[in-house]
């Protein structure tokens, strides 16, 4: 993909990506058959910038991000694409990565912030002992030397009280808390990439706000890319320099959020805009996009936007549209982009 | 207000809770609760979690005894009613829950489910025929068509299990519906289309709404009046366009100011509030504000804040000792 540089903050225009994907696909065998979850995504994300994955649920934005990480469950395979990232001894395709290069690339390269930090904890270790593993394993620190960092990192993310808190198990911390004992964990290594996949929706607002500053604040110290999944457009608009947008397995458009936001080129963007109760009159019609998002095992010939699609016409239901340039940096998949803004 | 539905005064609702080393601890869930609820009016209401939103919510649905307070519901105490009474009662206030997977029976279909409640309200259908016309005509109301009937819920779309959710809530004929994060778990494009039915029923049937969420643009969307909730307070309601454009309380600022905007015009200055919510097992004194609040002295701590009326706005009030709108609010003792 030569037309990475396009999107790069002038700054950054020579630098390398931190992280190019190219040609994403993955399927998902289920008992009904395969049906192809990611296909063919491809984006780059730079050091010091935010990269929105934004779509609905079942779009593939989740995957995508499992796939990069390698989480993906057994029943899910990546069947085609590269994901390169600059790490520090030169380029590493995460995809071709065998176990043990994979395990060196995870946590120094490549770090994942997930949702449920619940889950994504073990209960059966305090924070300490999980916070100071990455040192140990990486660095080959002793235990006393690991822990002084993991408490050193507690303070960091602003956890009161580190030293005592060591000693507590998840369960014994606030959501919010648990976030951020997370975070630690991703950029305790100094990471080139990290991956949000839905950091905050399960927080309130005013929790959320104080893990996004966060975020942002640690993606200026350690210069990271930070590739941020979600479905919250008000976030995206807020927290991201630059989005994809993801419907049924692809991406339909990318660009400036503040480009895109101002006058999307794809009528799916369009109509998720439209659908946010934001300038809409007290009690007045909302616009919504009427149906349902294609299921994963029909997904239809041409345009996958099709059925719900004011502007489809004949092409579209027989020819996919390419994600093409529509201006100077942005792209979208979308046979009439010029029509988009009488939608 | 001659409409004038629910009120519900000074409302008190504590827990008790294990506590340390085999003792009992009291949660105050509920601390002396006021609002109104006016015919064909909605209320929003929110707050973070653990304020005591769904305690309220369920405490409204009498699922819930308060400790002390009043509800007056269309002029009757409902807490003092029994037996068929009561069940009258019941029927006019109905639910609509977040989760539209967990709160319909999957081994039942979407008529059956609809009907059901009428298997406690015998009085309402007691011939099958007619229930089957109702039914269908619900069906319609909610935008799924009487085919619909006959399918099970998990032939449907979480926006289609919505409405039939928001059906079953409507086949009693309620005068208030309290929908408790209704559009959370759906998708942005599906929100839209609940919203729009909710409206649309409200408008055609009068129905009173009760609307919790976390999500300020959606309360700011469908919401007559808000109340913002804070550790079992209503700290601060009146209209919706005064409680989101004028916040008289710290707290209702900050939580607005906290909530991502898709509009740059609408960002303010993001004020980041410390630490997080106290127990409510241990609430602070005076205030329960004041740990996290800029704007505290020492006399939040020793005194209960006192209600400060906004002198522009009619019926919008917050609880403060130092209202934001310090020079167009007066303070006053009592409620």
């Amino acid at each position: 993909m030569t037309a990475v540089a396009e999107h790069v903050p002038a700054e950054r225009v020579d630098a390398d990506p931190a992280l190019r994907v190219e040609g994403l696909t993955v399927d998902i065998r289920t008992i009904t058959g395969t049906v192809r979850a990611v296909d063919a995504v491809s984006f780059a994300a730079h050091r010091g910038e935010t990269l929105a994955l934004l779509g609905e649920s079942g779009c593939g934005k989740s995957m995508t991000a499992t796939a990069l990480v390698g989480l993906l469950e057994p029943v899910a395979e990546v069947v085609a694409g590269s994901a390169h990232i600059a790490g520090r001894d030169g380029l590493a395709d995460l995809l071709a990565a065998d176990r043990k290069t994979r395990r060196k690339l995870a946590g120094p390269e490549l770090a994942i912030v997930f949702q449920d930090a619940l889950t994504a904890l073990n209960p059966l270790y305090t924070v300490g002992t999980q916070l100071a593993e990455p040192f140990r394993i990486h660095h080959g620190m002793k235990a006393k030397e690991a822990k002084r960092k993991a408490v050193e990192l507690m303070a960091r993310v602003g956890i009161p009280q580190p030293q005592e808190r060591m000693k507590s198990y998840p369960h014994q911390f606030s959501g919010g808390m648990r976030q951020r004992l997370l975070i630690a964990m991703a950029v305790a290594l100094n990471p080139r990439v990290l991956i949000a996949d839905e950091p905050t929706t399960a927080l309130d607002v005013t929790v959320q706000a104080q893990i996004m500053a966060l975020l942002k604040s640690l993606r200026t110290e350690f210069d990271m890319a930070v590739v941020l999944i979600t479905h919250d457009l008000a976030l995206v608009a807020e927290e991201a320099d630059r989005v994809a947008v993801m419907y049924a397995g692809t991406i339909v458009e990318t660009g400036s959020v503040a480009e895109v936001f101002a006058e999307p080129k794809h009528p799916y963007t369009k109509g998720l805009l439209d659908s946010v109760p934001v300038n809409a009159e007290r009690g007045a019609e909302l616009k919504s996009i009427g149906g349902s998002p294609p299921d994963l095992h029909s997904i239809p010939e041409g345009c996958v936007y099709q059925e719900r699609c004011p502007l489809a016409r004949e092409i579209c239901r027989t020819t996919r549209p390419p994600l093409e340039a529509v201006g100077a940096r942005r792209k979208s998949a979308c046979h009439f982009p010029g029509e988009v803004k009488n939608v | 207000m001659s409409n004038q539905l629910l009120s519900v005064r000074d409302l008190t609702k504590t827990f008790r809770v294990p506590g340390a080393r085999g003792s009992k601890a009291k949660l105050s869930a509920l601390d002396g609760i006021n609002l109104d609820l006016a015919r064909g009016e909605t209320l929003g209401l929110v707050g973070e979690s653990g304020c005591g939103k769904s305690t309220l919510a369920r405490t409204l649905l009498m699922l819930e005894r308060p400790d002390s307070g009043t509800v007056s519901f269309d002029g009757t105490d409902p807490f003092g009613l029994r037996g068929k009474e009561l069940l009258k009662f019941r029927r006019r206030v109905q639910m609509v829950f977040q989760d539209p997977y967990a709160s319909l029976n999957s081994r039942m279909t979407a008529g059956d489910i609809i009907a059901e409640p009428w298997r406690s309200h015998r009085t309402l259908h007691p011939a099958k025929r007619d229930r089957d016309t109702r039914v269908r005509e619900l069906l319609d109301l909610v935008g799924l068509g009487a085919k619909a009937m006959d399918k099970y819920p998990q032939e449907f779309s979480g926006g289609q299990r919505q409405r039939i959710g928001i059906a079953r809530a409507l086949a009693l004929d309620p005068d208030v519906i309290i929908c408790d994060e209704p559009v959370s778990a759906l998708d942005l494009s599906v929100q839209a289309q609940v919203l729009n039915l909710l409206n649309d029923l409200q408008r055609q049937l009068q129905i009173s709404y009760v609307f919790i969420s976390h999500d300020l643009s959606v309360v700011r969307h469908v919401a007559d009046r808000v109340a913002v909730m804070y550790l079992g307070r209503i700290i601060e309601t009146g209209p919706t366009e005064a409680v989101f454009d004028r916040p008289n309380h710290p707290y209702t600022a900050a939580l607005m100011s906290a909530a991502p905007k898709l509009d740059a015009a609408q960002r303010g200055e993001r004020i980041l509030l410390k630490g997080e919510v106290p127990s409510p097992l241990n609430p602070p004194s005076g205030c329960r504000f004041r740990t996290r609040c800029q704007r505290a002295t020492d006399v939040c701590a020793k005194e209960r804040p006192p209600v400060a009326l906004d002198l522009q706005v009619a019926d919008h009030t917050a609880e403060c000792h130092h209202p934001l709108l310090a020079d167009q609010s007066a303070l006053s003792r009592s409620a």
